[in-house]
């Protein structure tokens, strides 16, 4: 994949969204009077631009890219994520969970468990949440940087005390304070409203280049017809090496219901209904701060439990324009005459000079030697008759460096799905087009950054400071230091910006390790919120047993192709066990994933009813009421027109859901 | 708060909607979709959505603030 070119025009779109973005912070300045103004919004804002705001939190660019992946590899079963990972979660927040954070006045998550527990559970929540968003942020800086700096290089460096500086360290400085710049200015309500822009931009900017896709592979139909081509023969297009039926990629629950080895992603119902479903689902639409503060942000309690409702619906939508790309994209593969193929991992400068190396001293009566040297030099996948094929080129006549380069990248047969994104704005896009996707991509990194960095600004300056550190200051001194913390708190997010780009090992590691802990997390909620018996000491332990869960379980397990180490039974190894059995191997990584969410929930569940029985009560049923459900006043929703009542909302979306799974059965 | 989201938006979309219009002049037709002159469509698209925005801010301004 090359860069691409880009005209004036798609220049001048780039420009005026950084523009407009900043614009915004410096309007919203002199609205800012308090730090609850600056932090949480004071609550002011109206539901449709919550809702919005709240989807967009959730949409970043990875998940944008990624989905397009997961849809060349997986096919619409993909939109589990959407319509089993993440409606009825939502929905289940609207209704029964919102009214709690809300009508708490807590400021924040983390808030609302110090007053439903004590401070030990608020403390493990706001130190790992604060980490993770920061962690969060800096990966959204990288791959935008990444992604900037290849697009468009820059062709100067700087050499600065022994650091050369080149194009990524360019944009990743650029880019943070672009965000820092508007965050500052405009506080949450800026990140807010440069979400729903970016909202706009990502549906209006990718739209036209699905059209166009699904237009030139000729319609609906014919794509089915095309990734049942794909699901018989996967290895034709590097996706694995089994075959499954007909209508793998184009159905979302056969394949499932058929069972872990009969569809792409490995599992059967139970770890995609109970462990994505339920635990994975509601454990992070329901306690994450980062999208959970969007809703606080709304002007009172009705549009607080609307704003979950409104996001529901593009949601419910939005596989059309993130998925849908990259089932079109495999069915451009297997067509011929399309001249597509899904684009390969890239071959890094160091080892393409290796491997031009070793076509060069090739000798071409002994190329399966010469094969095998490059292959291994390259450290990917290759296709052995290509590279055969090059080294007889250049053994009767020599090949410019620039050529071999050209056709050994061709060579490689790993695909790099996230790739499958960009290869496809760039098939469709004229100019013009180009500039809005390619924005729409950049808005979507930088609003992923600014996300991150509101939620790790409350959650220091009021759970972390406020609570432990300074506790009783002036407004202003909070308002300042919700200031300073953003300042931190993106020079935080660069360092890991640039340990994400070194050591993407350690990054996979610090993923995992909230993958730990958010996996328990929500049984902590539930109980705290549906049983006044919970007690503190229960919830803090519950939760750490939990956390434990997660790691036993990934230590003790493994899915098939993956490598004991980062992947998981590295605990085997230890026991003095050389070899994993077979009972604790998972058919795909997602399955691993979503047992583990199932363990770590269920045992966090009976372990906290269980310590919570055996602790005594902290708090009497008069300080729990407005955090219990029981304890708490049910609401009236006569004021609002039937309809439009959370729970008759949420029922008629749910209905719909059901309905997009049936035509997609 | 103060500043009514649809101006910015509005704004935003209307100027994109124009500059695709105006690229659609000079060949505006997607590579692999000769016959298609994505530009003009979609910046057409864009100009009404921008438009129906701005219409809401003003409307919105008229009304006055929420109480």
């Amino acid at each position: 994949m090359q860069s691409v070119h880009l005209a004036w025009v798609d220049y001048t779109i780039l420009i005026a969204y950084t523009v407009f973005v900043i614009g915004i912070g410096f309007a919203l300045r002199k609205y800012l009077k308090s730090s609850s103004d600056f932090l949480t919004s004071g609550r002011s804002i109206p539901a449709w631009v919550t809702g919005l705001a709240f989807i967009s939190a959730n949409l970043g660019a990875l998940e944008v890219v990624g989905m397009a992946a997961s849809g060349a590899q997986y096919g619409v079963a993909t939109a589990h994520f959407y319509w089993v990972g993440a409606i009825p979660a939502m929905l289940f927040l609207a209704v029964f969970m919102m009214p709690f954070y809300y009508g708490s006045k807590a400021r924040s998550v983390p808030e609302y468990l110090n007053m439903r527990f004590d401070g030990r559970v608020r403390c493990f929540n706001s130190i790992s949440f604060a980490i993770m968003t920061v962690f969060a942020s800096g990966i959204s800086m990288d791959a935008l940087a990444r992604m900037l700096s290849f697009l468009l290089p820059w062709k100067n460096e700087y050499n600065i005390g022994g650091h050369v500086f080149g194009s990524y360290d360019f944009y990743l400085i650029i880019c943070s304070a672009i965000v820092l710049v508007y965050v500052l200015k405009g506080g949450l309500t800026s990140a807010i409203y440069t979400e729903v822009l970016q909202f706009f931009m990502i549906v209006l900017g990718f739209a036209p280049v699905v059209w166009l896709g699904l237009k030139e592979v000729g319609g609906w139909s014919t794509l089915k017809e095309k990734l049942s081509v794909v699901a018989q023969n996967p290895s034709a297009l590097y996706l694995g090496d089994k075959a499954y039926n007909s209508g793998a990629w184009s159905h979302a629950w056969t394949p499932i219901i058929a069972g872990p080895e009969h569809n792409p992603m490995g599992v059967g119902v139970f770890p995609i209904v109970f462990g994505l479903g339920f635990v994975l689902s509601f454990g992070y639409w329901c306690t994450n701060f980062l999208v959970v503060q969007r809703a606080m942000a709304a002007r009172n309690m009705s549009a607080a439990r609307r704003t979950p409702l409104i996001a529901a619906v593009p949601k419910m939508l939005f596989p059309a324009i993130v998925i849908l790309p990259g089932m079109v994209a495999v069915a451009l593969a297997v067509m011929p005459g399309k001249d597509y193929r899904l684009p390969p991992v890239a071959i890094s400068a160091t080892k393409m000079s290796y491997a031009v190396a070793d076509v060069k001293a090739a000798a071409p009566d002994n190329a399966p030697a010469a094969v095998e040297k490059i292959k291994a030099d390259v450290g990917l996948g290759m296709d052995p008759a290509k590279l055969t094929a090059i080294i007889q080129a250049n053994s009767t006549s020599a090949l410019s460096d620039d050529d071999l380069k050209t056709k050994l990248q061709d060579a490689v047969t790993d695909t790099y799905y996230n790739g499958v994104t960009l290869s496809l704005i760039e098939r469709y896009c004229p100019a013009g087009l180009l500039g809005l996707a390619l924005t729409a991509l950049l808005a979507s990194f930088m609003s992923g950054m600014a996300g991150n960095v509101t939620a790790f600004n409350t959650i220091w300056t009021y759970d972390l400071y406020q609570a432990y550190l300074a506790p009783s200051k002036t407004d202003r001194h909070y308002f300042v230091v919700g200031q300073a913390s953003t300042v931190v708190g993106i020079i935080l997010s660069i360092f890991c910006a640039y340990f994400s780009s070194h050591y993407s090992n350690a990054m996979n590691v610090i993923q995992l390790v909230f993958g730990f802990v958010n996996a328990p997390l929500f049984a902590t909620f539930l109980l705290g919120m549906f049983w006044a018996r919970t007690t503190g000491t229960g919830a803090f332990y519950g939760l750490i047993i939990g956390t434990c869960t997660s790691a036993l379980f990934h230590s003790l397990t493994i899915y098939t192709g993956g490598t004991p180490g980062l992947q998981g039974a590295y605990l085997w190894h230890f026991l003095g066990h050389s070899t994993i059995p077979a009972s604790c191997i998972l058919p795909s990584s997602m399955a691993q994933n979503f047992w583990l969410a199932s363990f770590a929930f269920a045992s966090c569940f009976i372990f906290t009813t269980g310590i919570s029985l055996a602790t005594a009560r902290t708090k009497t049923d008069e300080e729990l009421k407005g955090l219990v459900y029981s304890l708490t006043p049910k609401l009236k929703d006569d004021e609002t027109h039937f309809l439009l009542r959370p729970p008759v909302l949420a029922t008629i979306l749910l209905v719909c859901c059901v309905i997009l799974n049936i035509i997609f059965w | 708060m103060g500043l009514d989201i649809r101006w910015p938006i509005g704004l935003m979309f209307t100027l994109i909607g124009v500059l695709l219009v105006i690229t659609s002049f000079s060949g505006g037709a997607s590579p692999r979709l000769p016959g298609v002159n994505i530009d003009l469509i979609w910046g057409i698209v864009l100009l009404i959505f921008g438009i129906g925005m701005l219409a809401g801010a003003i409307a919105g301004k008229k009304q006055g603030p929420p109480k």
